[in-house]
This record gives structure tokens, sequence and C-alpha cells, in this order.
């Protein structure tokens, strides 16, 4: 038996230690909200914060997990992920969604050790999340947003 | 997709006749069917051109619009939302003619029945494809919107006893100049007991005020913004497994001798099936899937596999690029022209493979049910043919199966095959496991990346010819690619005269005056699969033809805008694009700083004109796009913040494509793989994109896809601006800009 917290709720998994986090909360948890996009770290549609930091969960194995606070989407809350999420509504980011709980992770990640982050700084903590649809200009104006919101 | 199941070379796609309630084409009915609920739906000939009349059996009613008690009124939406927003554009319609509060619409996806829910375009068929939704929608919306809005205030002046002619209706409260006031939940019940109207007045586009509002929310925000949103992906049966399928490495291949014994040891591994399609791995959970995979040792028939190099196919494509093809147009005589030319310019092409590569990576389930019948999941986008393709596995009736269609991450036009084929392949696995339990197959992104349904490799080989003054005499453009329509079930419906429509569609219609042209198509054969990509044909030859204009334009020493414009006389909404395009641009201005330049394209796709001015910075080997002005014309702008999304979205998919992307092959095995080896476009690659859209009366069309064919065109022409070299093949030899 695997112990993991996650949103704050403790869970017990009979998984082998070998595997990677994103299957764990997916597939055995049942929370849905963080996505495969890749498997390999390449995409960051897995990204879930591990005691705030954000994480590929898809190259986390889950007993390395074991004894973190593990933080999904649908666990995100305080002033940051408030902001984040409100100026992701207003600037309308979305079109298919799917990358989006990552792409929201990573930015309330950077925004959380960053209140006012440069172009630069963006481009830093959210290259290494894709979006297909390529909503990338929104995403800037959002972190942007948000920051101004949060100043 | 798809233009292209519009028939475009023969003719302009007819839009859809106006649905005029009471004609016999179409009628409206009601029902209160849930209590206290007004369902809305609209009578219609299962195939537009059938007569109502003949209809010995109407359907049940098509529901569109659902108003509730509480007021919340749903929209049925028949297409796919696979992130361009449609759920949003067909809400707005409604909400428009039944002057709803925005607040009060919401949007359900409509189950799979092709004699309700047909794309009116694509005949029989529920599909989502070829930008088609809100144009196909349009009238069918605002006639269901409109006569919904007369039956409650029909209601609503009976119960009030006052004139139908004095309620007005605004943001969803209907009133009367009495004082008296209601919701549309107050009125819904008795609604549905009214006649429904058979004229219905529709609303001046003047008087609009949700349709053209520059930014309406979208209705998918929230759900998308908190993990809320399910896809296929996330959807959970009870005792559900998760199957992986190990494809053939070579196209064309099949299965041989399995060897199952260490994937069978994986703890959580279920079952080991061969399949048509491969060899299937069932397991508790996915991970569990995936390392009995890993742990399959199989050894494959490729007796009829394609086992040929990328640069082997280029060389026969170009071979048979020497000899006229199948003619898709000729006028005048184009040997005599170019013969006769003062000047010639001769230009070639290469095309990529490209995988769609969409963020959910495909997938969906099947479950079998006691009585025969079966249920599927997915984020499903050819509704009609999926239910035949899983009909066909289990030899029951096409209406025995029953499709969920829920958010889908993406699709490109992945999702849309003419054979269904991962519902093709989930459906053989469930029958190889008797239906024990409901099947989840999921795609790795290798098996995406690797899959195959590629955009097709395509060559272009181009002459053209100027006169003396520099004026375009000659145009002769010969193409060579697969086609995906060949073999498929729209075969008839596509290739004319043993042209695929679908492959030369933006060359054969270029619009340019020419008095002697020449297009002709070379059909390739391989058992590589391949499937229309976000804009089908126009990947292909916006490039060419626009980098060709570009490239005569230089030689006739002309501005290559003006250039343009005067060869489109014929072709207002392309001139007026491109007029809007270079004038926000700045295009006057002259030259840019050195080592930075910038370069037009102006393209027709899915009846939607778009042009595009690129600036970039190109040095050492590298390029930077970092502004894209773009000018579009669409009709009526339903949702113009919409539009501008899928023309940003548009521009940053065919950025990434033309930067980076291509399927290659060695003898026969893909040699990409993932987001590593087939690199996507990320956020610091994304050009600053301005969005002007034209003002329009015309009927609403697509926007899916026309915001990708001109970004390639714009930005190679740019790339010559700035350094002097044609990059003409994509995706672009950034190498041979070295020194440049």
């Amino acid at each position: 038996m695997i112990q993991l917290s996650i949103n704050g709720q403790s869970h017990n998994l009979d998984v082998p230690p070998e595997m990677p986090l994103l299957w764990a909360i997916r597939d055995v948890v049942g929370l849905t909200g963080t996505k495969f996009g890749c498997g390999q770290a390449l995409c960051g549609a897995c990204t879930v914060h591990l005691d705030g930091e954000p994480t590929r969960s898809c190259q986390t194995q889950v007993g390395d997990a074991a004894g973190k606070k593990i933080t999904t989407i649908e666990g995100v809350s305080g002033e940051v992920a408030k902001a984040v999420q409100t100026a992701w509504q207003k600037l309308d980011v979305v079109q298919c969604g799917y990358c989006q709980s990552g792409q929201i992770m990573s930015a309330i990640g950077l925004l959380s050790s960053n209140k006012a982050p440069t172009d630069a700084d963006i481009e830093g903590a959210m290259d290494g999340n894709v979006c297909r649809c390529a909503t990338y200009m929104r995403i800037r104006a959002a972190i942007h947003e948000a920051a101004k919101s949060l100043a | 997709m798809y233009s292209t199941l519009q028939l475009k070379t023969a003719a302009k796609p007819e839009l859809p006749a106006p649905l005029i309630a009471g004609s016999r084409r179409a009628f409206l009915k009601a029902s209160g069917a849930i209590a206290g609920t007004l369902v809305i739906g609209l009578y219609l000939p299962a195939f537009r051109g059938a007569d109502a009349a003949d209809l010995k059996d109407p359907p049940a009613p098509n529901a569109f619009v659902k108003i509730a008690p509480d007021s919340t009124v749903t929209v049925i939406i028949k297409h796919l939302d696979k992130g361009q927003g449609v759920t949003t554009g067909l809400t707005t319609i409604v909400a428009e003619e039944l002057d709803a509060d925005w607040s009060q619409m919401r949007s359900e996806f409509a189950p799979a029945d092709a004699k309700l829910y047909n794309n009116l375009f694509f005949g029989p068929v529920q599909a989502t494809g070829g930008s088609t939704s809100v144009a196909n929608s349009w009238m069918q919306l605002r006639q269901a919107g409109a006569a919904a809005r007369e039956m409650l205030v029909g209601a609503a002046a009976a119960d009030w006893n006052v004139p139908a002619g004095e309620i007005t209706v605004r943001k969803g409260v209907i009133s009367h100049a009495s004082g008296k006031t209601g919701s549309f939940g107050d009125f819904a019940a008795k609604a549905a007991t009214l006649p429904v109207p058979q004229q219905v007045t529709l609303k001046d586009p003047k008087n609009f005020t949700l349709i053209g509002q520059p930014h309406l929310p979208r209705i998918d925000s929230v759900d998308k913004t908190t993990g809320k949103a399910i896809y296929a992906l996330d959807v959970r049966r009870p005792n559900m497994k998760t199957a992986v399928l190990l494809h053939p490495p070579r196209f064309g291949g099949l299965p041989g001798k399995v060897d199952d014994t260490a994937a069978r040891k994986v703890p959580g591994v279920v079952d080991v099936v061969t399949t048509p399609q491969g060899v299937a791995v069932i397991a508790e959970n996915t991970w569990a899937a995936m390392q009995g995979r890993e742990a399959l040792k199989v050894t494959w028939d490729d007796s009829k596999a394609e086992m040929r190099s990328t640069a082997e196919m280029v060389e026969a494509y170009k071979a048979m690029a020497a000899k006229p093809g199948a003619v898709a147009v000729k006028k005048g005589d184009i040997e005599q022209a170019l013969s006769g030319a003062a000047k010639t310019v001769e230009a070639d092409f290469v095309f990529p493979y490209l995988a769609h590569a969409p963020m959910e990576p495909l997938n969906c389930i099947i479950e079998k049910k006691a009585d025969g019948s079966v249920e599927c999941w997915a984020g499903s986008q050819f509704q009609t043919v999926e239910q035949m393709t899983v009909a066909q596995v289990f030899g029951i009736k096409p209406e025995q199966v029953k499709i969920n269609t829920v958010w889908a991450g993406g699709s490109f036009g992945r999702r849309a095959t003419p054979n269904a084929d991962y519902f093709g392949e989930a459906a053989a696995i469930v029958k190889a496991t008797d239906g024990k339990y409901p099947v989840h197959l999921v795609y790795s992104r290798e098996d995406d990346i690797r899959g195959g349904r590629y955009r097709p490799m395509f060559y272009h080989k181009l002459r053209g010819g100027l006169d003396k003054d520099g004026n375009l005499v000659a145009w002769e453009q010969r193409l060579v690619g697969q086609s995906f329509m060949i073999g498929s079930p729209f075969e008839k419906m596509m290739v004319k005269d043993g042209v695929d429509a679908t492959a030369v569609e933006g060359a054969a219609d270029m619009p340019y005056a020419v008095p002697a042209i020449q297009v002709d198509w070379h059909h390739a054969t391989s058992p590589i699969t391949t499937l229309w990509w976000r804009s089908v044909g126009h990947t292909h030859t916006a490039q060419a033809v626009e980098v060709m204009m570009d490239e005569l334009a230089h030689e006739a020493g002309k501005d290559p805008v003006e250039f343009r414009l005067a060869l489109l006389k014929d072709h207002p909404r392309h001139v007026g694009v491109l007029k809007l395009a270079a004038e926000k641009a700045g295009w006057s201005k002259g030259k840019l700083p050195a080592g930075r330049g910038r370069g037009v394209a102006v393209h027709e796709s899915f009846n939607s004109y778009v042009a595009m001015v690129a600036e970039v910075t190109a040095k050492d080997g590298t390029v930077k796009v970092d502004r894209v002005v773009a000018a579009v014309d669409c009709g009526i702008a339903v949702n113009p913040d919409v539009i501008k999304a899928q023309v940003e979205g548009g521009i940053g998919y065919a950025l990434g494509a033309a930067l980076r992307n291509q399927i290659t092959m060695t003898k026969g095995v893909v040699d990409q793989a993932n987001f590593d080896t087939y690199e996507p476009l990320r956020l610091s690659d994304m050009p600053a994109v301005e969005v002007h859209i034209v003002d329009s009366s015309e009927a609403p069309t697509g926007i899916g896809e026309p915001g990708v064919p001109p970004l390639a065109p714009a930005v190679s022409n740019a790339i010559f601006n700035a350094t002097g070299k044609r990059l003409r093949s994509l995706p672009f030899d950034l190498q041979s800009l070295q020194g440049a």
C-alpha cells in the first residue's frame, strides 16, 4: 500500500511504486482533470503540484510522491489560483481545453514564486506546456492579467 | 476537413436553402414531452433535396432548443466541439432570435442520429467538418429560436389577455407596457401547447445584439479551466478495462506470430487478443496495459507493407511529375503560352506527411449491452460513419449503436476518418473479448504520431510565364500525391474525371486572372494511410500558389500586393482582405531593417477569405516570426472573439508545421515518435497576431480551417524579403539560411 495525499485527502493505493503518478491519479484515484498528453514529460498536460512545485506527473513515480502534498487542478485554491482561473476565463484562453489544466498548474506555479513575471519569465515557465490549438498569445496575456490583479 | 465534401472544383458549394417554416422542405414542430419544458425541433427530410411531402413517417422532432421551467435554454449541438467554439457559436444564434440573456444559455451534444442531425452539406450523414458548422446551422437555429420566441410571447399574451404585438422580449424577460413581466420558464409549459408558427420573422441583422458582440464569453471556459470538462479519456464505466493496441510497425503490415507469455504476466493485464488491426493488451489500468504491450513479442508479415524510405518516395513523385497527370483545369494553350512568354519562372515544392497530433490522444469506449446493442463514448466527429463501422463489426444495425459525444481534445481532421478507424479497432477488441467488459481503447502519443492518417506527402511542379510588361500569361501546376477519397465512401462525390477535388483545391480554382492555365494531378499510391489535415488540400496548394505569385511579382519587378490586386479584379472579397491586411500591417511603409522581412499571402478556403502579412527576423539559420497581421472575411461574424481565436490558433498550428514538422520513413518505419521528434510550436515561438474582421452581411462561412493556408507562404515570402533566399518546401530548410 502506498499512501498519497491528494488535494488534502489521504488515499491508500495498492499499486506498484514505479507506476507513474499520472495513472495513479487518473485510473486509480479517479481524478480526471489531470491529462495524459505524451507520457514523457514533453508536453506538460499532466502537470500537478508536488509540495507546491509544478511537476510532470507522467514522469513521477508514485513511490516518489508518497509523503508529499499533491495538488491537482481539482484541488487548487488560494488567491493565485483564483487570479489565474479568472484571467483564463476573462480572456477566453481555452479552445479544446485539454492542455489547460496543465497550463494553469504551471501558471499558478510561476505566479506563486514570481509576482510580476516578464515575457522571458513566462516563456521560461510555460515553454514546456504544449497547446496544439496554439492559445499561446492568450496564455501569455492571461498570466500578465493575473499578475496585474494580484499586484 | 474537408471542403471537399462539397465538390469544390465543380462549383462553389451551395449554402443551405433557407429552411422556411411551412415550406415543403422543412417544418417546425414543438412538443411538451418533458414536463413543463418547451422543445422546439425541426422536421427535416433526411437528405436536402428530398421532399418533406414524401416522408410517410415523419421522424421524431429534431430537437434543437429546450426551454426548461427554470428558464434555462439548452441548445442541442449536432456538431463536435473540438475547440473551434461551435457550442458557443450555435448557442449564440438561438439566443439572438430568442432575445435570451446570455447567462441562461446552455448547450448539450446531440445523440447520433443522421435522420435528425445530419449535416446539411453532407447529405444523410451526421458529421462535423469542412468548417461548415455555423454555415449549416445558421438558418435552422435562427428559425428554431424565432419560433420559440413567438410561442413564448403567444403564451404570455393569452395569460395576460393582451395582444401579442404589444409584448416585448429583452434579455430573457417577457414584458408588457401594463407592467406585467415574466421569465421564459413561466411560459414554457403553456407555449408547448400552442401551435407552432409556420411563418416566422427573423431579425434584421442590423438589430442583432448578441451576434457580432466583440466578446461574448465562451460557454465552455469555466469547465475547461477547472478540470471539470469531460473528454472521452475521462469517461469511466463500471468494470471498464483499458486496452492499448500494438499496430504493425509498417503500413500495410499484418500481425504474424504473437508471443504474449511475458505480457500476460504483467500485473493488471487481463487479456491479450489479436484483431485485424494488431495485438491488443487489455488491463485494469492504462499503465498496466502499456507495460503489457512493451512485453509483447510479435513478428509481422510485411509482404504487403510499404518498405520504401521517404527519399525514394520523393524521387518517385518527381519522376511522375515529368509527364502530365489527370487534368483538373485547362484553359488556353499552356505550352504555347509558356514558350511565348518573355520570362518564365519554375519552382518545385515538396510537402511532407504530417500527423495531426491533437492534445488528447485518440480513444473511445465501447460497451456491449445484454440486448446486443452497443454504446460508445467518444469525441465523435463522424457519428454516422462510426455507427456503420461498429454495427458491421457486431453484425447489428447502425441504429443499435448509441454514441455519446463528449468534448474532444482537438482533432484538426484526425477524428473524422472515412472508415472510423479507432472505433473499428475498439469494436474489434470488444468482439474478441465477447463483450465481457466495456473496453476503453487508448492511444499513446507514439501511436498517434506513428499511426498514419497523415496529411499526404505532395510534390508540386510549377511553371509561370510573364510577358514583356510583367503581366501573368501562363500558369502550369502539376501535383503528385495520394488520395484519401479514392476507395472511401466519398469517392463518387469527390472524384471527378480521375481528379480528387481534395488534392487540387486551392490550385485548380486559384483566383488570379491568367489567359493560359493547366493544373493536373498524379495519383500516387502507398499503403501509408492519409487524411484531411486542418484545411486539407489548401495546406499545400496555398504555399505553392502564393510563393509562386511572390516569385512572379519579383521577376516582374512589381510590388507583391499590387501584382496580386491587378489579377484579382473579379474577386472582390480577396481584394477586400488583401487590402485590409496590407493597410493594417503598414505594408506601404517600405522595407524593414536588415535581417528583417515582410511577406504577404491571400487565400480562400471553405468560402472564407484570409490575407496575412508576416514579419520575420532571420539570422544565422534561425527564423523568428515576430508578427502576423491577418484580415478575415467569413461573412457575418457570429462570435468575433471566437473567430479571432480560430485565426490565432490556425496561425500557430500552421507555423509549427512550417517550421519543423514532418513525418518521414526509413524502410517504411516512421522515424518520429513523440513531441521530441515531432516538435510542436511552443509559447516562445508564437508571434504577435492581430486579426481584423471584414464587416459583412453575407451568410456566415467557416473559420476553423481558413486561418491555416496563408500562414506558410506569408512567412516564406517574408524570409525571402529578409534574406533573398526562397524557401519553398515545407518544413522550411532553415539550414540553407546559414550565412544568408
